[in-house]
């Protein structure tokens, strides 16, 4: 047993080394390749945040800090907070549920519901808003009913709520499904046979069995809500200070001539990519590492 | 705890897995359900175990009915045949699990969970391995954390799916024999599926034969071999010489031979297929012995102790082949080409109806 461990392991390590040697001596192509993607990650990534900064900085750090500290910012950035504290936990749950069901079990419709979770990627979501608009506006489906009972949806908190949910409805569920269909569900009826419940299965089994994917999902769905423009635009109205998110407060302040604030409160926005693209990595770099090993 | 199969049957979609079968198992035994991939061994295990439940029939455990109870309540440990450990925890959690989802109240403290842990992994042979990840353990010791884990529940049947499949030759003689006088030792009612013939004759008290959602037959090990029901069972549990021929009144002829076979005493000259193994036809010079088949030696093959001679019918041209010592090679000094008698010590006889 021991004699063969060593031997297997043996031959898995001679290969990446061949597989270096072989990365070691770069061609012209090579080259050319690294230069091009290089070149275009510059002129498409790099630039512009390195310009969203300078702009922000134009006039040095004070003024971009007091755009920030500005009454109807902290607004912007409170209602976009709260908007992520909202949709991110629904869209687990939801995520959870689906995945679970589509993964764990077969039942008639599983394709129609797995197309069904891609939809809000496929429609742009300015008509996204737009079918909250006429399902929840004044003359809409439910909004007088709604306005009856005194709940504005649309050109409010709930509408902005309802959109992002909406736009970011995949990110967790799209993560997780590949995730445990390849996982499979041995553990589970391993764990049942063992004399867990349903609770302490999911708990013990298949939450840390997910986890990384999980975690993923979520940074995803926050980062896209955070940033989301289109949906959010149509059903906010715009109101400052009220009914403004991030993304909608840096066009007012753009449109409004104000380029410091305006790139000040983008830049805001930009790190809280970096930080996500971070997050990211850090997760791709440990998780299967631990799962692994 | 015994275990009662009642009339149990099984269809996944349109294919039926399981076709009423019934089937006893006493208290204490092991028993190996046999069949190739297909059979529905699996099906049988799964559905004793609680993880499927059957269309028809019934499961009884000591005579109690658990057809409809959920795998956690009925005391059985699973052993699945790719392990199923959980990969996020330590071989210590993994053993742990049963005891730590137990109820509060039936929970034991965290230093008996140990105690009882590390008692486990030395049965198992693993002492000093708890800390390891699932991922860092060979095929054979993933094996054992598996049945350790099983069995920190005290279950009452312990159920192994192919629980050898996955690993190599060497490693499975090994813990097949080891699995044995576990089994031995802790006096559990064990149930495992397999489709190596030579583990389920080995390892099993009894044999149950599977094949096609039906069972073919259940005996002990010497009993499916030397007089099996079926001609699937004498397929399946080796090679086996066919031979052709008619059976009349309880009497079977094969070219120059005749053997009785009592099992056929109404067949009226009805077609009928002979098996013998290969270690049960004599080779000779000559016929002196009594009627033989005549053969032409093909091959002659040294296998380790034995040699495998390969040849060819005279009077059909059928293959024929015969398993014989090295000693007995040398005595009749054979050689390619060579006129040989070949006459079987023993027969299985079917009449075309038992035919497939």
């Amino acid at each position: 047993m021991g004699s063969q461990g060593r031997t297997r392991r043996g031959a898995v390590v001679t290969d990446p080394e061949r597989r270096e040697t072989l990365a070691r001596t770069p061609s012209p192509v090579a080259w050319l390749l690294v230069a091009i993607a290089a070149s275009f990650l510059g002129l498409f990534l790099v630039l512009p945040l390195v310009a969203v900064f300078a702009q922000a900085l134009a006039k040095g750090l004070g003024p971009a800090l007091a755009a920030i500290a500005d009454d109807e910012t902290l607004s912007a950035i409170r209602l976009t907070l709260m908007t992520v504290a909202i949709a991110v936990p629904l869209n687990v749950g939801f995520g959870l549920a689906a995945s679970w069901a589509i993964a764990k079990f077969e039942f008639c419709g599983k394709s129609f519901l797995v197309s069904l979770i891609d939809l809000p990627f496929s429609v742009s979501p300015v008509v996204a808003g737009l079918v909250f608009v006429l399902l929840f506006g004044a003359r809409g489906l439910l909004g007088p009913a709604l306005a009856d009972q005194g709940l504005q949806v649309v050109f409010a908190v709930p509408g902005i709520v309802l959109a992002t949910t909406f736009v970011t409805f995949p990110l967790v569920a799209r993560e997780l499904i590949p995730l445990m269909q390849a996982q499979g569900n041995e553990e589970e009826e391993a764990a049942i046979t063992l004399g867990a419940s349903g609770w302490q299965t999911f708990r013990r089994v298949t939450l840390p069995k997910i986890r990384w994917g999980l975690l993923y999902g979520v940074i995803l769905c926050a980062a896209r809500a955070m940033g989301e423009f289109g949906a959010v635009s149509v059903v906010s109205g715009h109101v400052r200070g009220e009914t403004n998110t991030m993304p909608l407060h840096v066009e007012i302040l753009y449109d409004g001539y104000d380029f410091v604030g305006a790139f000040a409160v983008a830049s805001l926005l930009a790190l809280t990519a970096l930080a996500t693209l971070g997050a990211k990595s850090w997760i791709e770099a440990r998780g299967p590492r631990r799962s692994v090993a | 705890m015994s275990i009662e199969v009642r009339a149990v049957s099984k269809r996944f979609g349109r294919y039926r897995a399981l076709d009423g079968v019934s089937l006893g198992i006493e208290g204490g035994e092991l028993v190996a359900l046999l069949g190739p991939s297909g059979s529905g061994k699996t099906s049988l295990l799964r559905i004793i175990a609680g993880l499927e439940v059957p269309d028809a029939g019934s499961v009884l455990f000591s005579g109690r009915d658990a057809t409809g109870e959920a795998p956690r309540d009925r005391g059985v440990g699973f052993v699945f045949q790719h392990y199923a450990l959980f990969r996020h925890a330590t071989v210590f959690e993994n053993v742990a699990f049963g005891l730590r989802v137990l109820r509060r109240r039936d929970r034991p403290t965290e230093a008996r969970i140990a105690e009882r842990v590390h008692e486990l992994l030395s049965l198992v042979q693993l002492d000093g391995m708890a800390g390891r990840a699932p991922a860092e353990l060979s095929g054979g010791q993933r094996q054992r954390v598996a049945l350790a884990r099983a069995l920190a529940v005290e279950p009452r049947v312990l159920l192994l799916d192919e629980p050898f499949g996955a690993l190599d030759a060497k490693v499975r003689k090994g813990l097949r024999r080891w699995l044995r006088r576990l089994h031995d030792d802790l006096a559990v009612t064990s149930v495992f599926v397999t489709h190596d013939q030579e583990e389920a004759l080995e390892v099993a008290d009894r044999v149950v034969v599977m094949n096609e959602g039906r069972i073919e037959q259940i005996g002990t090990p010497d009993e499916v071999y030397r007089s099996p029901a079926t001609a699937f069972v004498v397929e399946f549990l080796g090679q086996a010489n066919v031979l052709h021929g008619r059976v009349d009144r309880g009497r079977a002829r094969f070219g120059a031979i005749a053997v009785d076979a009592p099992e056929h005493l109404g067949a009226l000259d009805a077609p009928a297929i002979g098996y013998v193994r290969p270690h049960d036809l004599e080779l000779a010079r000559d016929c002196a012995a009594g009627p033989a088949l005549a053969a032409t030696v093909r091959e002659v093959r040294p296998l380790g102790p034995i040699v495998r001679v390969q040849m060819q019918e005279d009077a059909t041209g059928a293959a024929l082949e015969a398993e014989v010592s090295r000693h007995e090679l040398e005595a009749l000094g054979l050689a390619e080409g060579q006129r040989v008698f070949a006459r079987p010590r023993r027969w299985q006889v079917f009449a075309r109806p038992d035919v497939r």
